[in-house]
């Protein structure tokens, strides 16, 4: 029992019926889709809550996505929590700056790759909000629902994703 | 469907806290904490996003179905449109690249360490959501209602019952895994 939790790395079958039943457990017991990105939008706008004040609620935005925590929120809170005790339990936990993959092609420079992963979070965040969700609420629970808008969303995003990612590394292996 | 256990706020955060800590420590263990495995799969060299996530939709859309069959859930598809589900998605997918990870993986990747995440990715993100909701007016004025289809299904879109897609979906989805790990992918 002990050794499968200080396990790295599970297979990817058993990882996903374990996200497919957490999907089932979150529909019966809180009537909710598993969803990321909106936690990203609603912390956005408490920040800028922050410096603006409350006029910040009036933005047609933030009418619909109230700067609040919800349960979504504390769902990214948690991926956050259950990580980082998956990684200590393996033994995983490591401070990075920069993916191997990307040293091979790019070289070992922090910055660099920070200044890249900004300017890509940037893309990822709003292109995120402007689909109405990312590769969980699309991806898994929306596709999962047969929803036409999760599997759109999901070829749009593979698809130029490869594209992009061929751009990047294309011809060098 | 628990629909007292649905309105009793304090434990729906609880709740949402506890299904996050299993749903990171899943992420976690199934690697797609790392850049690598998530541009492998956009360059098609490494599968196990792909496999992870198409078994999750397999187990969900049984499972789903199953609860809803028995009155257990509701569905709640999302609205889409081609303005917004197509055009934000392919923006999507280039943040998707050029970060590699997305809005779940990045959280759990930050947990384990990785400081381009933290740093440079969750920053953006946040910055990025920001520029949405300023720009949304706009866009909400332009291109968002284009090729509407509000909150469609394919049983719907089919008229059929669901179990009528959600089985052979499974059973094509479960097959083209098969072919994946017998092709040695």
């Amino acid at each position: 029992m002990i050794s499968f939790l200080t396990m790295a790395e599970w297979s990817p079958y058993a990882v996903g019926i374990g996200i497919g039943l957490l999907s089932c457990v979150a529909f019966l017991l809180s009537d909710k889709p598993i969803g990321c990105s909106t936690a990203f939008a609603r912390t956005s706008g408490m920040l800028e809550q922050l410096v603006r004040g409350r006029s910040v609620r009036e933005m047609a935005y933030y009418r619909q996505f109230l700067p609040e925590v919800d349960w979504e929120w504390m769902l990214v809170l948690g991926v956050v929590l259950g990580s980082l005790l998956s990684a200590l339990f393996s033994g995983e936990f490591r401070l990075e700056w920069v993916p191997s993959l990307w040293a091979a092609s790019y070289g070992n420079d922090p910055l660099t790759r920070v200044l890249v992963a900004l300017a890509g979070g940037i893309c990822l965040g709003f292109g995120a909000r402007w689909a109405g969700g990312c590769t969980s609420g699309h991806g898994i629970s929306g596709t999962l629902q047969l929803a036409v808008s999760g599997w759109l969303a999901v070829a749009a995003f593979f698809a130029s994703g490869a594209l992009v990612a061929l751009l990047l590394y294309g011809g060098r292996c | 469907m628990l629909t007292n256990l649905h309105s009793r706020k304090p434990l729906q955060l609880l709740l949402g806290l506890v299904i996050g800590i299993l749903f990171g420590f899943l992420l976690q263990k199934g690697n797609v904490t790392e850049y690598d495995v998530i541009v492998g799969q956009l360059l098609f060299r490494d599968f196990t996003v792909l496999k992870i996530m198409l078994t999750a939709v397999v187990t969900g859309m049984l499972g789903v179905h199953m609860l809803r069959s028995l009155g257990l859930a509701t569905l709640h598809p999302k609205p889409g449109s081609l303005g917004s589900t197509l055009l934000g998605g392919l923006v999507f997918g280039v943040g998707f690249a050029v970060l590699g990870y997305c809005p779940g993986t990045i959280a759990a990747a930050v947990a384990q360490g990785k400081l381009d995440a933290l740093v440079g990715g969750l920053a953006g993100i946040i910055i990025g959501a920001g520029l949405y909701a300023h720009a949304f007016p706009l866009l909400a004025r332009t291109v968002l209602a284009k090729g509407d289809f509000g909150t469609l299904t394919l049983p719907e879109l089919l008229r059929v019952n669901p179990w009528v897609v959600v089985i052979p979906l499974a059973a094509a989805l479960v097959g083209f895994l098969y072919w994946l790990e017998q092709s040695g992918l």
